[in-house]
């Protein structure tokens, strides 16, 4: 239950962190707040041969709002600093709403948010919500800089589009147009436990209370957050009416998702849940939308 | 192994410096190189808890550092909390209220309900028990412990 030896860098700003990931390539890994790495770390699960700690990288710690109206959240931001944030509660509630079932609070206080993120765990509530709200990392290296929609940010389990050599600094949050709200619902076995299946639900309602849009995506239900389309369609140009949010749950059961079956649960157990948990997001959502 | 770094790091108001081996966990730290025995490692991923201490004023688990992130920071133990001969509000109604048996998990438990009391003068059952969830009691059942941070949190308020 001890780390494997590596070599120990602490670079103070993002030009310096970043050239020391370009000499490192494959042999460097990033340490954020260390609250998924470290515990990998000590059964040596993970043995990187260094460490890259941003820890003192200052300028990678904020929340600010953007001139066209966009949230940004700095990489290194710690989990409790969103939790806490008023800005947060009042453009992004459901990232409020969420924080506190992210680890437990002595996670947070030393968790961050780009490294939720980054480290692309698949029953991540953050990544899901991110997918649903429709926002973008910026990536940054040594040589340049990309904007990556979070849809396309994961490719797999604990894996996203992330070069060796490149670093998740900012990840913004679009403005919600208006009469617009989200929704996150998961179900656990036990409070604080990984959840089993979450839904993230984004909508958009007309000045006839009809879906104008939605976004809906899942978690526990394959290897990255999924975006589901189905459910979509049958949402749109709809009244936002009870009859309606049921018609897309049950399409999101039976047609979006394909879940497995594992010692947790059935595939069946999971579609179930994908169904309920569905249904009350949008509840939620078009209840918060009509305000 | 690799390179020694040398740190400096204040616990409970005392400045140690060191040297350590990057791959050192802070609670390993605190325990071998420093001698205050109170943090106790259990899991040492992040999930039991008793490790639990203030990291620059917020509590976090030891085992889930490296003793030289702790460079240039304050750390708080249970040591500071209280003496034999003056114990802690809340290390009085911990043995008032029968919240330890083995006490295994107590220095966690007492790092996390200090800084809770501190957030929540007056909490609820349920905002004890939610605070409680980030760390284990294997023996008490946690209902002592619950009564326990209320009487605390009741005295330190003056009631």
């Amino acid at each position: 239950m001890k780390p494997a030896a590596f070599e120990y860098y602490a670079p103070v700003s993002v030009e310096e962190a970043l050239d020391l990931l370009d000499q490192l390539g494959y042999d460097g890994k990033i340490l954020a707040g260390g609250q998924s790495l470290i515990p990998a770390m000590n059964f040596r699960m993970a043995q990187p041969h260094a460490l890259v700690d941003l820890n003192r990288v200052k300028e990678l710690f904020y929340i600010k709002s953007a001139p066209d109206g966009s949230l940004l959240i700095g990489a290194m931001t710690r989990d409790v600093t969103v939790e806490f944030d008023k800005m947060v509660a009042e453009r992004l509630p459901v990232v409020t709403e969420t924080m506190p079932l992210v680890g437990y609070y002595q996670n947070r206080t030393r968790g961050t948010y780009g490294g939720n993120l980054a480290h692309a765990d698949p029953t991540g509530q953050l990544p899901t919500i991110s997918v649903a709200l429709g926002a973008r990392a910026h990536i940054r290296s040594k040589t340049g800089e990309r904007w990556v929609e979070m849809d396309d940010f994961y490719l797999g389990p604990f894996t996203t589009i992330l070069e060796p050599q490149e670093m998740l600094v900012e990840v913004a949050y679009p403005a919600l147009p208006p009469r617009s709200a989200a929704s996150f619902k998961e179900f656990t076995r036990q409070v604080g436990a990984t959840p089993m299946v979450g839904v993230a639900v984004l909508v958009t309602l007309d000045d006839k209370n009809r879906f104008k849009n939605a976004k809906i995506a899942y978690l526990g239900v394959g290897e990255k957050p999924y975006a589901a389309t189905e459910c979509v369609k049958v949402l749109l140009g709809q009244e936002a009416t009870a009859e309606a949010i049921r018609a897309a749950a049950e399409t999101a059961a039976q047609k979006d998702v394909d879940p497995g079956t594992d010692i947790h649960g059935t595939a069946d157990y999971r579609r179930n849940l994908v169904n309920v948990l569905t249904r009350k997001a949008l509840t939620q959502a078009v209840q918060s939308a009509k305000k | 192994m690799s390179k020694k770094v040398d740190i400096k790091v204040t616990v409970n108001g005392k400045l140690y410096e060191r040297s350590v081996e990057p791959r050192m966990l802070l609670s390993d730290f605190i325990r071998h190189e420093l001698g205050l025995t109170g943090t106790h490692t259990g899991c040492e991923h992040g999930v039991c808890g008793t490790c639990t201490v203030w990291f620059d004023g917020e509590p976090v688990r030891s085992c889930l550092m490296f003793a030289v992130q702790a460079d240039g920071h304050e750390v708080h133990t249970v040591e500071s909390l209280g003496t034999p001969d003056n114990l802690h509000p809340l290390q009085q109604a911990f043995m008032e209220k029968h919240a330890l048996q083995c006490g295994f998990c107590t220095p966690g438990m007492l790092m996390t309900f200090a800084h809770f009391i501190q957030r929540h003068p007056n909490p609820t059952d349920e905002e004890i028990r939610e605070a409680m969830a980030g760390n284990l009691c294997r023996c008490t059942g946690y209902e002592n412990i619950v009564e326990a941070v209320k009487l605390a949190a009741q005295r330190m308020a003056g009631k």
